[in-house]
């Protein structure tokens, strides 16, 4: 069975007998390319005698860290030189036959991201706002997050999620319209995740109960919530903006003690509760989905539906039930958009937000942790693009706003490669 | 590449219905028979259902009759037909015949713009179709138009070359610059695995970057902050289909794209049905694993595919900057690229289907400008529309339980099955 099986799975199954799969040194390649373009292009690019400086203080911590200056190029050798290590290291990793962990991925990137500022940010006299880009990143991934959990739950069962786009937009909406009529934001909160159930519950009923193909009937779902929105939004809310789509925002909770952690602090633990119950729905969703039975049973009916069933697991209810959860999630996100931030619904607002959380769920191969870091990359890179083009540097803006997509094709193509999806992914079941 | 068992998760098996089993008459009767034209009508009339229920609702005269409906109901009812049937033939003159227009030229204009619209839709409609068919999942059409239409404005307006042979080159650069953005995903799945889905969205922002910043380069921008590259030359548009000499005094729009496009459904479907590299096309979309188990490399078929869908999407931009719009604007994709995907899926990844649903959004986009300038009717009631008819023909089982149509090849229980399957590729 072993020879018949092990061509075919060369990258995944783990060696039997005497045979052995070809060890991919992708990681360590990746990684000295990213310590070389540092030192050639960030180090050798940077003036001997130019300083970077970091703003690291926000308003309210226990201390203030003053401005702090990085000799830019030491900085970007030593940074180089890590990369480079870490790319000596995983190879000696590899070659002993075991595995790159995460966190040195996000060691490399981490260090590159910094090189990157450190030569970005040189001889200038603005400094890098390090707590406003770390919160404005975390701020542009809450919807990602929202929307790659909702993909998790949909497509563990088996059922692919196109329609997350749909979900958060029709979330903002509703989240906003219903804020308005009640005159609360939290009232749009409680609202947005039965919106995005709602679409969840279509996708459901076309995908599951008439088998169509759950990619079609989420694309098209997609169009039908622009359409369904943008409609109501030239209408409805046009008529009358102020009891159908007035600004309600959520207020911002500070956690006591943990909101004055210096960096930290401000970031994480300085938000509205839509962000608090983010923190609470990844952690819940990773050991539940591993740990439970709910989880197993998604799991057992994502990956084969046919022995679920045999031992009694009803596989399509468990399918809809996930999907109209799935998308309750991502409803909830959508909610970010419009009471999560403040704003008043607008056209489309949701911009493509789904399919990026859609690639930050299969960047995490279908793991609500490791898709959480991917949402986190989207969202810092997207934010990194944001802050320098304000800030300056000589490198035109439309470029570093390029540079998150950029990124995740090359992570894609390289650390990531052939993603396993869970093995019943996209089919109908039918018992026959 | 090695490694079948893995494949993407968006590419299952029933992404696509793989070779057709039956014979072409066999197939054509069957289809008859199992009432998908009718099947198709009822969509339709049962999203313009849908949609006036819509536009009802939006009406403000319908929501204040509805505040006293219980007293004088027949107001609500009138209210609404009127919203309705006013959207409706606002809808229709658009899109088809206008017969409050003066002259014929003026009559006829909606259906030629209807023609203009669809264009590109099919152009990009027959990439889509065609990655269907393999199996892949390419949502980078507006990536792929965007590269097509930067490729050819920029050989249309930089280059002095004769009459002819410049419009030529121009819709070659066109199509070899969609087919560029089209090869980086085929390859990246080709060597690395890389899922498709991921790499053509993450192509689409790149592309939707890099047109903003082109057109801000002074080759495409002289002297100006505008967000329009110069004008091409007259050598490299497509020429008027109807010129004036022909048909004097009108203003038609219509122009050889129309042909562009009729040209390609022909090759796509002569790639498809009667090609050696459609067969492995279709083979790696239907079975990957039996077609490599045959001999035929998956990950070069894979390569072609993407590059012949990029292809088409870049002739759907030259439709925009060689005709259309005359020169590269920001928004020259439009939401051409997502549309597109529909109309491969209305038109189920067949060359002929995706022609006429090609058709149909063009007309019901035509219509809808006319509708929204004329009944203040949002163009959005289009979008919800078209999506319905597409859920709606994937569904056949729903639409005979509304209309309660019997189901005409219901003495075989395995029926539902198969039909399935069919509507999914």
């Amino acid at each position: 069975m072993s020879t018949v099986t092990a061509p075919e799975r060369a990258d995944a199954a783990p060696a039997e007998e005497q045979v052995l799969a070809r060890i991919s040194y992708r990681t360590p390649v990746m990684y000295a390319l990213a310590g070389l373009v540092t030192l050639f292009v960030f180090a050798v690019g940077t003036d001997p005698d130019a300083s970077t400086t970091f703003q690291l203080a926000s308003g309210s911590s226990w201390f203030t860290i003053p401005n702090f200056g990085v000799p830019s190029l030491v900085g970007a050798l030593l940074l180089a030189a890590a990369q480079l290590a870490a790319a000596g290291w995983a190879y000696v990793l590899l070659r002993s036959r075991r595995g790159v962990p995460v966190w040195l991925h996000l060691l490399v990137g981490v260090a590159f991201v910094v090189s990157f500022l450190v030569w970005a940010g040189a001889g200038r006299t603005s400094v890098i706002p390090v707590t406003s880009l770390l919160a404005g990143a975390l701020a542009l991934s809450v919807p990602l997050i929202f929307g790659a959990m909702s993909g998790v739950i949909c497509e563990r069962s088996g059922v692919i999620n196109i329609a997350i786009e749909g979900q958060l937009l029709f979330g903002a909406f509703v989240a906003a319209a219903i804020a308005s009529q009640f005159a609360s934001g939290y009232a749009g909160l409680a609202a947005a995740p039965f919106a995005g159930a709602a679409v969840g519950a279509l996708l459901a009923w076309f995908a599951v109960s008439f088998r169509v193909n759950q990619i079609i009937v989420g694309v098209v779902l997609n169009t039908l919530v622009i359409g369904l929105t943008g409609f109501l939004f030239s209408t409805l809310m046009a008529d009358d903006p102020g009891s159908w789509n007035a600004r309600q925002p959520l207020g911002v909770i500070r956690i006591p003690v943990l909101s004055e952690i210096p960096v930290l602090g401000p970031v994480l633990f300085q938000q509205t509760i839509l962000v608090y119950i983010m923190y609470v729905l990844v952690a819940v969703l990773q050991f539940m989905l591993f740990r439970s039975r709910w989880g197993l049973r998604t799991r057992a009916v994502g990956e084969h539906p046919k022995a679920a069933d045999t031992v009694g697991i009803k596989v399509n209810t468990r399918r809809v039930w996930n999907v109209v959860l799935g998308g309750a999630v991502a409803g909830l996100g959508g909610a970010f958009f419009t009471v999560g931030s403040g704003l008043a619904f607008g056209r489309e607002m949701s911009a493509g937000q789904g399919y990026i959380a859609l690639a930050a769920m299969i960047l995490g191969k279908w793991n609500p942790r490791l898709a959480v870091l991917a949402a986190l990359l989207f969202g810092f890179s997207k934010n990194l693009g944001n802050v320098l083009s304000t800030i300056g540097s000589g490198v035109p803006s439309e470029l570093l706003l390029m540079l998150p997509y950029i990124i995740t094709i090359f992570a894609v193509a390289g650390f990531v490669g052939r993603v396993r999806p869970p093995a019943a992914n996209g089919t109908a079941y039918t018992k026959d | 590449m090695s490694d079948p068992s893995v494949t993407p998760p968006v590419t299952s098996p029933s992404a696509e219905d793989g070779p057709r089993r039956s014979q072409l008459s066999d197939d054509l009767m069957r289809r008859v028979l199992g009432g998908n034209v009718m099947i198709s009508v009822l969509a339709v009339v049962l999203a313009l259902v849908i949609g006036g229920f819509l536009i009802a609702f939006a009406d403000e005269e319908v929501r204040e009759a509805a505040t006293y409906f219980f007293s004088r109901p027949a107001d609500l009812l009138s209210a609404a037909w009127q919203a309705v049937s006013e959207a409706y033939v606002a809808l229709f003159r658009g899109a088809i015949f206008d017969w409050q227009a003066a002259t014929f030229v003026g009559q006829v204009r909606p259906l030629t713009e209807s023609v203009v619209f669809a264009v590109p839709l099919v152009l990009a409609g027959l990439g889509i179709a065609v990655g269907f068919r393999a199996g892949l999942f390419n949502i980078g059409a507006q990536g792929q138009i965007i590269l097509g239409a930067i490729f050819a404005s920029y050989i249309g307006f930089a280059w002095d070359l004769p009459v002819g042979l410049h419009l030529l080159l121009a819709v070659l650069g066109g199509a070899v610059g969609g087919a560029v953005w089209g090869a980086i995903p085929g390859g990246l799945k080709a060597r690395f695995g890389a899922n498709e889905v991921i790499v053509t969205i993450m192509l689409n922002y790149i592309a939707v970057y890099l047109i903003s910043y082109i057109l801000k380069q002074p080759v495409f921008n002289p002297g100006r902050s505008g967000q329009r590259s110069p004008n091409v030359a007259d050598s490299a548009t497509y020429p008027l289909l109807i010129p004036d000499w022909l048909v004097p005094g009108n203003n038609f729009r219509l122009h050889w794209g129309v042909v562009v496009a009729l040209l390609a459904t022909v090759f796509v479907w002569w790639l498809l049905e009667r090609s050696t590299i459609g067969f492995e096309l279709r083979a790696a979309g239907a079975n990957p694993h039996a077609a490599r188990t045959a001999g035929m490399s998956v990950g070069r078929t894979i390569f072609i595919t993407m590059v012949i869908a990029g292809g088409l999407a870049g002739l759907a931009g030259t439709a925009q900057v060689l005709g259309t719009e005359g020169a590269l604007t920001a928004g020259v994709a439009a939401s051409y690229g997502f549309d597109a995907i529909t109309v491969a899926l209305l038109g189920r990844s067949r060359p002929l289907g995706t022609l006429v649903a090609g058709l149909l959004f063009g007309a019901l986009k035509a219509g809808g400008f006319l509708m929204q300038s004329l009944t203040q009717t949002p163009i959005d009631i289009v979008l919800v529309v078209q999506s319905v008819i597409v859920l709606l023909i994937a569904a056949p089982p729903l639409v005979r339980a509304v209309f309660r149509v019997p189901d005409p090849t219901k003495p075989r229980r395995r029926s539902g099955a198969t039909r399935t399957k069919e509507v999914a590729a």
